[in-house]
């Protein structure tokens, strides 16, 4: 099971990320990692939340353009050169990475990167073979989610 | 020509069926319609006053407001048991113009809109894909109605679904394409990005039927040029019948007027005064054989001449130039006319996007600056920032080939644009009482 990424538009101005925010925390989601690319006139806010299908829902009933997508979470070794090695499967096979961000916490003292492939399926495999532990949704928001 | 007697009457003839029908017309509008009698006894005119054609100067003009004001049947001139239906403009800027029609008037209808179809050279053996939204708008039925009418093999398509229209034209073997001109351009960029084992060669079509909004000879050259086909423009007002009021012919220079059914003037848009044969100003309408929904002087707004040029094509007929503006709600940037409908246009070709949209024109130093800000919807939003900056590019590139203007697209959160009735204010210009 992949892991979901829950994505939001939001105008580049003072006060706008605060609105989604305070909807994710009226219905009580929690945000367990989040990055934000950002253009002059807006940003994308991706977030892995505790309850993406939730939040999805929340943000639409409050007219966010949002969107869920499925993303790679992998787990590497917090030490120099360990994401290097990661990339170079990557690299080697011509995978493009569409974005990745870190998760803020170190999970049973390894670091967990999410990456954003279009094919998502062939960058897993290539990992397997590797040997690279991937992180499913289960091991990030339980099992009751 | 469909209809030859008429399309090659001699001039003057057609002067004395004019006269004749404008008596009939007027008669009618003043009998059956109560706002005409006042209106018409307000400007001290009488319809036994109307002798001549000269005589038209003394009747009142129609304005859009005058229908707005009578929604949605007070100007129709039949009960309501004669009239087959109706058709009604969007009402952006406030209600709704709503147009009747009478079994006659649906037939005058067909019959005007199969004439301008010959005029482009269509005929009954030709296959011609209706791509104008079918309902309220008359562009869809209007097509529909006189491509039957000429007995040519009718696709009722409708609007939108660019994969579906290609293959319909493909496995229908489309010969003839109606739709607005951005859409053509649309469907070409959507071929070049999405299908490019697409060949439009190797499909049978040869015409292409444009209307519904204001278009360059440029738009044509690109449309020309790129579906590998003669564009045509097809010219209406839905307050007069909808599109076949007036059509090019194969000389795609002007467009003949089907005067035996609407009479037209020029005037001077400040003083309403009658302009000379040749003079450039805004065209009036007078529906000549119309029961439903009489139409005396109407004001189009659209900007216009009228001339007689002895056209090769043997239609006798008055001729107009293309309509590229109207004197109300034109913008014009960096000396580039603009409508506000050819930016929606340009904005419903993409795939999507039925996008709540404002253009904000504002003057930067010496130069025009046109800013379009464009609300993202769920369908366009994507995760990834060179999706969203590709969209963003492409409308933007989509502008400069379909309106010759540069824009900065500005992607805003839904509910962003300020709504009166429900609708988005289209236009916020900036530049006024500066200029």
């Amino acid at each position: 099971m992949n892991v979901t990424q829950l994505s939001a538009f939001v105008t580049n101005k003072p006060g706008h990320l605060q609105k989604v925010l305070k909807v994710l925390a009226d219905e009580n989601i929690n945000i367990i990692t989040l990055t934000i690319a950002e253009t002059m006139d807006f940003g994308i806010l991706r977030m892995i939340v505790n309850d993406p299908d939730k939040g999805y829902k929340v943000l639409k009933e409050h007219n966010i353009t949002s969107s869920i997508t499925d993303v790679l979470a992998l787990e590497i070794d917090d030490t120099p050169g360990s994401l290097y090695n990661a990339l170079d499967v990557f690299a080697k096979l011509n995978l493009n990475i569409e974005y990745m961000y870190a998760f803020t916490e170190k999970r049973e003292g390894k670091a967990v990167m999410i990456f954003r492939f279009e094919d998502i399926d062939s960058a897993k495999k290539a990992l397997s073979d590797k040997g690279y532990n991937i992180v499913r949704k289960i091991d990030i928001i339980g099992e009751n989610k | 020509m469909f209809n030859k007697e008429i399309e090659s009457m001699p001039v003057d003839k057609m002067k004395e069926l004019q006269l004749e029908r404008l008596k009939w017309s007027i008669r009618h509008a003043y009998d059956n319609v109560p706002f005409y009698k006042k209106k018409f006894e307000a400007a001290g005119f009488h319809p036994d006053q109307f002798k001549s054609l000269d005589d038209m100067k003394r009747v009142p003009f129609l304005t859009k407001q005058d229908m707005r004001d009578n929604y949605p049947y007070g100007l129709f001139a039949v009960p309501l048991n004669k009239v087959v239906r109706v058709h009604a403009s969007s009402g952006t800027t406030g209600n709704a113009t709503v147009v009747g029609y009478t079994k006659n008037d649906v037939n005058v209808f067909a019959e005007v809109v199969a004439r301008s179809l010959v005029s482009y050279g269509v005929s009954e053996n030709d296959v011609v894909q209706i791509a104008y939204g079918y309902g309220l708008f008359t562009g869809g039925l209007g097509l529909h109605y006189g491509s039957e009418k000429l007995g040519a093999l009718t696709v009722p398509m409708s609007g939108g679904n660019t994969p579906r229209q290609l293959m319909l034209m493909q496995d229908f073997g489309t010969t003839v394409f109606c739709s607005t001109p951005s859409y053509a351009l649309n469907i070409a960029d959507f071929i070049e990005k999405n299908m490019p084992d697409f060949k439009i060669e190797s499909t049978k079509l040869r015409i292409g039927v444009f209307g519904a909004e204001p278009w360059t000879e440029e738009m044509r050259a690109e449309i020309e040029q790129r579906l590998k086909i003669d564009a045509y423009d097809i010219y209406g007002l839905s307050e007069v019948i909808g599109p076949g009021v007036s059509a090019e012919c194969k000389e795609k220079n002007g467009l003949h007027v089907f005067e035996d059914h609407f009479y037209v003037e020029i005037i001077d848009p400040d003083t309403g005064e009658v302009l000379p044969e040749g003079e450039k100003g805004e065209i009036v309408y007078t529906s000549l054989t119309k029961e439903a929904f009489p139409g005396i002087r109407y004001r189009s707004r659209d900007i216009t001449r009228l001339y007689h040029d002895g056209c090769s094509c043997g239609r006798t007929l008055v001729k107009m130039d293309k309509v590229t503006g109207r004197s109300d709600d034109m913008l014009i940037i960096r000396g580039v006319n603009v409508f506000p409908s050819q930016i929606e246009s340009v904005l419903m070709g993409f795939e999507g996007t039925e996008p709540h949209y404002q253009i904000v024109v504002d003057r930067k130093g010496s130069m025009d600056d046109i800013e379009v800000m464009v609300e993202v919807n769920e369908k366009i939003f994507s995760d990834e920032i060179k999706v969203m900056n590709n969209l963003s590019k492409n409308i933007a590139d989509r502008f400069r080939s379909s309106l010759g203007i540069s824009a900065k697209i500005t992607l805003v959160e839904p509910q962003t644009i300020p709504r009166s009735e429900g609708k988005a204010v289209r236009v916020v210009d900036k530049r006024k009482g500066e200029a």
